[in-house]
């Protein structure tokens, strides 16, 4: 056996797969070919388990102006404007070194957003890990959202939204996903196209080391497991500064039309962004490594080629044009090289000096990956561990003793879940209102709010997306993703314009992770076809297992809307005592998949289908009902049910309120179902009695008092707002507990 | 009216307070911290952000800049200088203010609306004749009382003032305090609650919380703009009819 078998399985390439190379080439990979082939061919840039999965979604819609393919998926937001958004993952780096994960996660996708012309105004995050209880789920909670927050901060892009959720099998694997919207005029949007042959390619920012190097094929593409902390040198190190100053100066240079075309640099460095703008330009592109400017003087050519160094991006300009383009980056105090050149080769080759080190057809590096069918086989039975145990430490976080048969303790122990109680600890470690573009701060509203006083509306966010309960059922859940989506937008009076994703999941190579992601695909793309949604973009996240097992299926939906008035927003808190509280929308609660069921340790398979049409509906009344004015609040009933959604409206506004549930008995909900039970449809709006019931709403009770009363048939509760206040914070304090 | 507002490489709030200013009246344009040229500029604002990324420490490395020789001279020459947050710790750094920012009590990152109670005499009581084009207070201060309370928001995560107790005795007895936090609202553990601090002279003002988050109703408060009017309406009567 030849030393290059052993090299290539390393790498992460299967023998047919070194074989395929070796026949594209016609002889043996040198070291750097390798070395490029292994990341490019790897799942993180080729998606070769999902690439024919995701051919599925609907891509096409009046208002796209730029879908998958490009560096972010945009959407036409009126007067000459396009907001460009991309989800990207940073889960096994930020399981490894959560600080620099989640930080350098920020940074890449804020490339991602700046590399299409488009002004970052917003982050949004997807964040997952274990049960609160666990020592690494807080250290790993607490490096992601300080890096998070080091990143975002630092760079004055505000960050408006997320979502956090625990749950053991993140324990191993967390899930870092991070989201960027940008502002653009929509007709100084760039691709990332290369072209011109002759043209000049510059590499931007920071220089070039030894970090993050096999990145994507080592870390993003293989299971977690014992020996992680060898890894580390595969994660990179963030510098925001670096990158505030190579997004000013991007955007001045595409502002004065000095680039033909722009990319960044991400998973796999100057060979995945070479490869990349070749491949969509048709064209081959010459780099020397021997003009990259270098951290390491003594760096190989496949590891400048391969380096995931943060805070870089490529360019390519006229030769004319290049003496301009050095001096701005110069005023913004960033690096600049001219380290290559457009050729019609057809060839990307890299050179030292004059040597050639590494010649291959763009054709094979970048599309020549075989595409695999998936193998799903659906699980014969839950495949999450459930046992009592996992109840028991629930309860014991959820703040003790309390019976799960006594209704107001129940709602108190859901208030208390890590999963449902206010984030407040960590979102206010994140610059919310930079930019003074922030309607509605974290948790004022279902949804982030931004106002585009350039298009002269507003847009509002969403990011979603329940792990287990797509674990229950892998069609079924995902709809639910896409619809609470929908529904936290029609709270603030917002219709959508286009979703993108991030589908994290466990290893495809195996039967039940791809039987969830393809189950996962067909529901995503039903849901976004029923509502007339296109999906602009999206990310893949494979192999999330730890040594326990796969993660929760996770597809991450996150959704960007449009709304005509920023002044006319419904927040989720009640507004005013006396107003009247009502249920509105298709919503017949179930047990499956709950919070509460998971406080028992009664999970199992199994979700009812959503009526997506009749959500839809629901939605387009809400959304007009709030920009019209007549509901004072409006508020998605969602984990932990109506119940949760009551006090979370009523703590939010600091008044009590009563309500009686009859209504959802009467659609044959039993009182625990009618209190706690989950589903999909339902809205929980407050405001005057009139204009509620002239939409169809069901009058419940009303706002007003010092205790959240519900009447629910033998389950009746009362409970002093302020305890339900101290058990719903109780997570400033729990996520500081020192491990 | 023309303001003047630093740019660093590293600023994020720059913008915002450009905004802010123009909101109140007349125009704004950005200094690059490589211009020593000021010319024409009515008042300065030293904007938040993280200037030269706050290696090091926070403003150790912009207090150098050549725009701020230029804001030292103007600041002597008496003319209305605001640092916000980020230019709070580079007027402190160039010794244009006295004390320092550390960091947060907490030791993290916040962002939260905070209340601020304005402090010390009104421009109109300390107006005099060794200040005839302004008054001896700081301009941004001139439409607001003693005891007002503003919201406003605050995101930092050094901004925990700090000053020897001699120091801190001598800025309350010159009325060198402009802000304090109100009960509850002194999240980041600044010695006597001290939000904001005037020079001696009064014309140079630094606070940690952000007036030009404060100038929308949609993003949360007005209160903050009250500074901006204050200090255009001071301009506007000192200036020559």
């Amino acid at each position: 056996m030849s030393v290059e078998i052993a090299k290539h399985r390393e790498l992460g390439l299967t023998d047919s797969e070194f074989e395929l190379i070796r026949e594209k080439l016609g002889r043996e990979p040198n070291d750097v070919e390798l070395a490029m082939f292994s990341l490019l061919w790897s799942e993180h840039c080729a998606y070769k388990h999902s690439r024919k999965l995701l051919g599925r979604l609907p891509t096409e819609g009046e208002r796209v102006v730029m879908g998958p393919g490009e560096n972010a998926g945009a959407v036409d937001v009126g007067n000459g404007y396009a907001v460009a958004f991309k989800v990207e993952s940073h889960n096994h780096p930020s399981a490894v070194e959560p600080f620099e994960g989640a930080a350098t996660g920020v940074g890449g996708i804020l490339r991602d957003v700046f590399a299409i012309g488009a002004r970052p105004i917003a982050i949004l995050d997807s964040l997952r890990f274990g049960e609160l209880d666990s020592a690494r789920s807080r250290h790993l909670l607490d490096g992601a959202v300080r890096g998070i927050g080091h990143y975002g901060n630092s760079i004055g892009v505000a960050t408006v939204g997320g979502e956090i959720y625990f749950e053991e099998p993140y324990e191993h694997n967390c899930l870092v996903n991070a989201m960027c919207i940008g502002l653009a005029k929509t007709e100084e949007m760039v691709r990332a196209a290369a072209a011109g042959v002759g043209n000049t390619v510059v590499l931007m920012g920071a220089s070039t080391g030894r970090d993050g190097i096999g990145g994507a094929s080592v870390l993003a593409s293989a299971e977690l497991g014992e020996g992680d902390e060898a890894k580390r040198p595969t994660v990179q190190i963030g510098d925001p500064f670096e990158e505030s100053k190579v997004l000013e100066c991007c955007l001045e240079l595409l502002e004065k039309g000095l680039l033909v075309s722009l990319q960044d640099l991400g998973a796999a460095g100057l060979t995945s962004s070479a490869g990349e703008m070749a491949s969509a330009g048709g064209v081959g592109i010459d780099l020397d490594v021997a003009k990259v400017p270098l951290r390491e003087a003594d760096m190989e050519p496949f590891e400048i080629m391969v380096s995931e160094s943060q805070e870089r991006m490529l360019a390519v300009v006229e030769p004319a044009k290049v003496p301009e383009v050095l001096a701005l980056c110069e005023k913004w105090q960033t690096g600049s090289a001219e380290i290559g050149v457009v050729t019609d080769s057809g060839l990307i080759r890299i050179l030292r000096g004059a040597e050639v080190v590494g010649e291959m057809p763009v054709e094979a590096l970048v599309d020549g990956c075989p595409l695999y069918d998936l193998q799903p086989a659906e699980p014969a039975s839950w495949i999450y561990g459930n046992a009592d145990v996992l109840a028991e430490r629930v309860r014991a976080a959820a703040g003790g003793d309390a019976s799960p048969q006594d209704p107001a303790a129940t709602l108190l122990a859901l208030l208390a879940a890590p999963s449902i109680a206010s984030k407040r600890w960590a979102f206010e470690q994140y610059d919310s209102v930079v930019g003074s573009r922030t309607v509605k701060r974290p948790e004022g509203a279902d949804a982030a709010v931004l106002q585009l006083p350039e298009a002269g509306n507003a847009i509002a966010v969403s990011i979603d997306g329940n792990g287990r309960r797509v674990a229950c059922e892998p069609h079924a859940g995902t709809i639910e993703a896409v619809l609470e989506c929908a529904q936290n937008l029609a709270c603030v009076g917002a219709e959508p314009l286009g979703l993108t994703n991030c589908l994290n999941f466990g290893n495809p190579e195996k039967p039940a992770p791809a039987w969830q992601l393809d189950r996962a695909v067909s529901g995503l793309a039903e849901a976004c076809k029923a509502l007339g949604v296109p999906v602009v973009g999206g990310n893949v996240s494979l192999y999330n297992e730890g040594p326990e097992g796969p993660i929760y299926p996770t597809p991450v939906v996150a959704m960007v809307g449009e709304l005509p008035d920023p002044a006319q927003v419904a927040g989720s808190a009640f507004a005013r005592e006396g107003d009247a509280i009502a249920l509105f929308g298709p919503f017949s609660p179930t047990p499956h998949g709950s919070e509460l069921t998971k406080l028992r340790g009664e999970l199992a398979a199994g979700l009812p289908e959503p009526d997506v049409n009749a959500v839809a509906v629901a939605c387009a009344t809400v959304r007009e009902a709030v920009r019209a004015g007549r509901v004072a609040s409006a508020h998605d009933i969602s984990d932990g049910g109506l119940a949760v959604a009551l006090a979370e409206s009523a703590i939010g506004a600091g008044f009590g309120c009563r309500a009686d549930l009859q209504p959802l008995r009467e659609r044959g909900c039993s009182p625990e179902e009618a209190l706690f039970g989950e589903g999909t449809g339902g809205f929980l709006l407050s405001g005057a009695r009139a204009e509620l019931e002239a939409i169809g709403a069901v009058v419940l009770g009303e706002v007003g008092g010092e205790t959240i009363e519900i009447a629910a048939g033998d389950h009746s509760l009362i409970l002093p707002l302020a305890e339900a206040e101290r058990a719903w914070r109780s997570l400033d304090e729990r996520a500081e507990a020192v491990a | 009216m023309i303001w003047g507002v630093l740019q660093f490489p590293g600023s994020c709030d720059e913008r915002d307070a450009l905004h802010a200013c123009e909101l109140a009246a007349g125009e704004a344009r950005l200094i690059w911290h490589e211009s020593r040229d000021l010319d024409g500029v009515d008042a300065v604002v030293v904007p938040g952000g993280f200037s030269y990324g706050d290696y090091l420490r926070a403003g150790a490395v912009a207090r150098f800049a050549p725009a701020m020789e230029a804001v030292a001279e103007m600041a002597a020459g008496g003319a209305p200088v605001l640092g916000i947050c980020n230019g709070f710790q580079v007027l402190c750094e160039a010794g244009l203010l006295p004390g320092a920012l550390l960091r947060n009590a907490e030791l993290r990152f916040r962002c939260h609306q905070v209340e601020l109670i304005a402090e010390g005499a009104s421009s109109a009581e300390l107006g005099g004749p060794e200040h005839p084009q302004l008054s001896s207070r700081s301009a941004f201060l001139a439409g607001i009382k003693p005891g007002e309370r503003l919201s406003i928001p605050a995101k930092h995560g050094e901004g925990r003032y700090y000053a020897p107790d001699e120091m801190l005795d001598q800025l309350e007895a010159n009325g060198q305090i402009a802000f304090r936090y109100a009960d509850g609202h002194n999240s980041n553990g600044s010695q006597r609650d001290i939000a904001g601090v005037t020079n001696d002279a009064g014309n140079v003002l630094g606070l940690m919380p952000h007036p030009e988050h404060a100038v929308d109703p949609l993003t949360g408060s007005t209160d903050g703009l009250r500074l901006f009017r204050g200090a255009a309406a001071a301009v506007g009567e000192a200036a020559p009819a």
